[in-house]
């Protein structure tokens, strides 16, 4: 029997998708023990419209550290919308996002600034500065943290930056293009020096959208397998949106859908099926 | 028959017929450029008696005046000409960025501001570059740095307005990875706008310096320094052959600087893509 979208919705209880979360956690070699109840990311009744035009309405969930969650959904559905929501980059319709326990519509600029600080945003085009050496792109992302003209450049950043900016890119596998321009490299190696530039802040938080899209397989493997380790290792708290089913359900403790406008399933990846995400896009 | 003349079946009409308004439009249009040549005083028994004049003050200027002394006199002259314009060009280009940067909209300040900033800037454009360089040689006497003056802030009019939209334009996807990392406004223009906007600033620039190198040759007209003084003095004197020299000399140093910054464009901007 073919299995609807509300069927999934209801037939998963909010039970499920904890129950998963201490044997996740615990699962990885040197794991810290974290406590479920910690909720990174809230969001509550979240609805994005862009003029008349809406997104997506009534969004809820609740993100405990150290999960890590596929957002699925076809194209146009409004996940890299949510996931902007989420950060705050662009404000609600209606609800609110409570990331790391503080309400992001009542958050201050500078409030708003000292939360991004703490997430790593991966995005779908790397958005690299093109003309820049790849250090410095990395090291910019300390920018949050340590505002200031000693982190524009990695020719005068300090050298802990720089040690940072390093261990990051070796997490990634590119330390020896440290000294290339950003426009002078492949898509893949772009995507992997953007991954480095989340990294380098030692987020509690990563948010990426389609961080595979321009990677081959083996290197979009090997970008799954950083994530879910980072989630498993550090308690870092992993969302990503992926049109790979596989993907969705190996590298997910837990999926969420969006589809027509709402949230549509909500369910540990380990009660679904890949059909069951195919009947997202239908 | 199966013989067809295709463009007379097509059905197709080849010409839309202009409604009403707009063939007003037009036909006021043409009155206005009528009206205008007879404002410039447009005369074709001048048009047809001209060249013979033409082809007589040619006769009193060629050859050029080639005289060493006057050849080394000019040639500093020229050279001054080019320091007024380097000069000028160059601290104009360096004022025009943070200027720029509060003229460009949704980047370091709001609205109100922009619009202040934009139009200061329109309005140092809507005035010559000769008009600035009245006033300056009013308010810091004749000489080269009433010149100078008057190309910087030429300069920045220019520079100003086209480094706002080179921002304006450039991609958002850099800008909005620095701001999700927390980064201050201040640290995101710096760090994702200006280097994304760099080869239109270097490009914008170039442009200047070639603007400033050929306004830098007439502001001697107005005793604001430089060779324009040589060109004036030559055709009151009815010197025309030193005049020829002059015109000849601004030719070959401007085409000379366009080449030089066409070059220059060429390897910074297309090696940088």
């Amino acid at each position: 029997m073919p299995v609807t979208h509300s069927s999934i919705t209801s037939s998963v209880s909010d039970q499920d998708v904890i129950d998963r979360r201490p044997s996740a956690v615990s699962a990885g070699s040197g794991a810290q023990s974290v406590p479920v109840s910690v909720c990174d990311i809230e969001a509550q009744g979240v609805a994005k419209r862009f003029g008349d035009t809406p997104i997506f309405s009534d969004v809820s969930f609740r993100l405990a550290r150290g999960e890590t969650v596929a957002l699925v959904g076809a194209n146009g559905t409004g996940k890299s919308t949510l996931l902007r929501c989420l950060m705050g980059l662009i404000p609600v319709s209606e609800g609110d996002v409570v990331l790391l326990n503080q309400p992001v519509s009542k958050a201050s600029v500078s409030e708003l600034r000292g939360l991004r600080s703490q997430i790593g945003l991966v995005s779908q085009k790397h958005n690299l500065v093109p003309r820049l050496a790849v250090l410095t792109n990395v090291i910019q992302g300390l920018l949050g943290q340590q505002p200031g003209l000693r982190h524009w450049s990695h020719v005068w950043a300090p050298e802990a930056s720089r040690e940072a900016a390093k261990t990051a890119l070796e997490k990634v596998g590119l330390s020896h293009l440290a000294l290339r321009r950003a426009d002078r490299l492949s898509g893949g190696q772009s995507q992997r020096v953007a991954i480095a530039r989340a990294l380098i802040t030692q987020p509690k938080i990563l948010i990426a959208d389609e961080p595979c899209a321009s990677l081959d397989p083996a290197a979009g493997e090997d970008v799954m397998e950083l994530f879910f380790q980072l989630a498993r290792e550090q308690g870092v708290t992993v969302v990503f949106t992926s049109h790979n089913v596989d993907h969705a359900l190996r590298y997910g403790d837990r999926v969420l859908g969006l589809a027509d406008g709402a949230m549509k399933l909500d369910a540990t990846a380990a009660s679904l099926s890949p059909s069951d995400l195919r009947g997202l896009y239908d | 028959m199966t013989d067809t003349v295709p463009h007379a079946q097509s059905g197709f009409a080849r010409f839309e017929r202009p409604s009403a308004l707009a063939f007003l439009g037009y036909a006021a249009g043409i009155v206005i450029i009528l009206w205008s040549f007879a404002g410039a005083g447009f005369s074709v028994d001048k048009v047809v008696t001209a060249p013979p004049r033409f082809a007589d003050f040619l006769s009193r200027a060629f050859p050029p005046n080639l005289e060493p002394a006057v050849l080394e006199r000019l040639g500093w002259k020229m050279l001054e000409t080019l320091q007024i314009a380097l000069a000028g060009a160059v601290l104009g280009v360096i004022l025009s960025l943070p200027i720029a940067l509060l003229a460009a909209r949704g980047l370091i300040a709001g609205p109100w501001v922009n619009q202040v900033v934009r139009t200061i800037l329109s309005f140092i454009r809507a005035v010559p570059d000769i008009a600035w360089a009245l006033v300056f040689v009013v308010a810091v006497g004749l000489g080269p740095f009433a010149g100078m003056l008057a190309i910087m802030v030429d300069t920045i009019g220019f520079c100003g307005r086209f480094f706002a939209d080179d921002m304006e334009g450039v991609d958002k996807g850099p800008s909005e990875a620095l701001t999700a990392t927390g980064a201050r406004k201040l640290d995101v223009v710096a760090c994702a706008t200006v280097p994304a906007a760099m080869p239109a600033f270097v490009s914008t620039s170039l442009f200047a310096l070639e603007k400033a190198v050929r306004s830098s040759t007439i502001l001697g007209l107005v005793g604001a320094g430089g060779i324009g003084i040589e060109l004036k003095v030559g055709f009151d004197l009815f010197d025309y052959p030193s005049a020829m020299t002059v015109i000849l000399m601004i030719a070959v140093v401007v085409i000379g600087i366009e080449q030089l910054s066409g070059w220059a464009r060429a390897r910074i901007i297309g090696e940088q893509r």
